[in-house]
């Protein structure tokens, strides 16, 4: 109980003073140790499932997405010091900010008791898609298109991305990452992480199936990793116009896509399974998915081409 | 038998919280960079692993013993090296060519 109220005072104290942080910079670090506190508020409310993906994406790929968006605009943040909103913007924000928190209160306290769930019928189902984690089974089953649109949404979010490199370097290499000191601690680290790493990423998505994990939790694990290795210089970022990498970010989203179209003729559904091949059809999901979320994980972090193709 | 084991671990989960602390202290406190650093490093590696070494005397088994120590292991890699890229461009004159 003490231990509780000690992490939520915490959670709301960092929140407060990420807000408040003038500092870009520390206003990131800020958030990602938010993220990591929110992590053990999750364990403590038994949902290990939301933990790991609340470390791995909120706090982890999201935090290094936020440093490296500060290190970019730090030329521009000297610039805008003296520019910034004017008071009564401010107010507004802050109006309008505290009006969707309040909701949100007003949401959760406001549910009746014992609130609406649908967790019985997910687990009196869990035997019909072969699975032991009732979260993997609303994920790749019950709710399984939110999931297909959540690849598809990572997807854009990279095109988007790629789509802010000048035409003269379109397809090239991302340049931002590049750490080359053959004999730096960097480097070392990168040998000796990344095949435990790897390990470590494949092991969390293949326990999903019956034990808190899954794809999106994995990857991250796996596009740490290559980052990592990007980083290092132990490999090369490759061009974005590569054809295998592009098979790569597409076979996760395309297989989902094709499996859920022939669930019309196998189930009569939309990303229905038959029960006899359930499982099966989900692993053959969740295979190229992860490799997919963990290719996009990385080319995100990565950031656009800034040099050009080498011909 | 448990309880001679619950006492051991007490005493070194209570020695490793209070690296913890002097570490926490010594970044708060200390005046450059490199002693925070220095202060920091004390929590990660002695910090943690008497934590660890604490919590060795209540596992069930060899492979939760296991995966305790490699997440020492682990922590200690990430710490070092960490460390070492901070300590690079923090130190007086910037980082070495």
């Amino acid at each position: 109980m003490a231990f509780d109220v000690g992490l939520a005072v915490l959670v709301l104290g960092l929140a407060v003073w990420t807000t408040a942080a003038r500092d870009t910079f520390a206003a990131v670090v800020g958030f990602v140790a938010f993220g990591l506190l929110l992590a053990l508020v999750w364990v403590r409310l038994a949902a290990p499932d939301v933990a790991l993906t609340e470390a791995a994406i909120g706090s982890g790929v999201t935090g290094v997405l936020l440093v490296g968006a500060s290190t970019r605009l730090r030329p521009v943040a000297v610039l805008a010091a003296g520019a910034g909103p004017c008071a009564i913007q401010r107010l507004a924000a802050a109006v309008l900010c505290t009006l969707v928190t309040a909701g949100l209160a007003a949401i959760v306290l406001l549910l009746p008791e014992p609130a609406p769930t649908l967790a019985p019928q997910a687990a009196k189902n869990l035997g019909a898609t072969g699975l032991g984690n009732p979260v993997t089974a609303v994920l790749m089953a019950f709710r399984a298109i939110d999931t297909l649109l959540e690849t598809v949404v990572l997807l854009l979010a990279l095109l988007g991305i790629w789509s802010l490199a000048s035409d003269r370097v379109w397809g090239g290499v991302a340049a931002a990452l590049r750490y080359a000191d053959p004999d730096g601690a960097l480097t070392l680290l990168a040998q000796l992480l990344a095949p435990v790493g790897i390990l470590v990423g494949i092991h969390i998505f293949w326990v999903g199936s019956t034990a808190p994990g899954g794809e999106f939790q994995g990857a991250t694990i796996l596009a740490a990793m290559w980052i990592l290795t990007m980083m290092a210089g132990l490999v090369d970022a490759p061009a974005v116009s590569r054809r295998w990498l592009r098979l790569v970010l597409v076979a996760g989203p395309a297989t989902f896509l094709a499996i859920g179209l022939a669930g019309f003729a196998m189930a009569g559904a939309f990303l229905g399974y038959p029960e006899s091949h359930a499982k099966l059809l989900i692993l053959t999901i969740e295979i190229p998915v992860t490799l997919s979320i963990a290719a996009t994980l990385a080319l995100l972090v990565a950031g656009p081409p800034e040099r050009a193709p080498q011909r | 038998m448990s309880l001679v084991l619950d006492a051991l671990t007490i005493i070194t989960v209570s020695a490793g919280a209070f690296f913890f602390l002097a570490g926490t202290v010594g970044l708060l406190r200390f005046p450059d960079a490199l002693s925070r650093l220095h202060a920091l490093t004390k929590a990660d590696n002695l910090g943690l692993g008497l934590v660890v070494l604490g919590l060795l005397f209540q596992v069930d088994g060899p492979l939760a013993a296991l995966k305790l120590i490699g997440v020492w292991l682990l922590a200690l890699l990430a710490g070092a090296t960490v460390t070492q890229l901070i300590a690079r461009t923090a130190r007086p004159g910037g980082p070495p060519a």
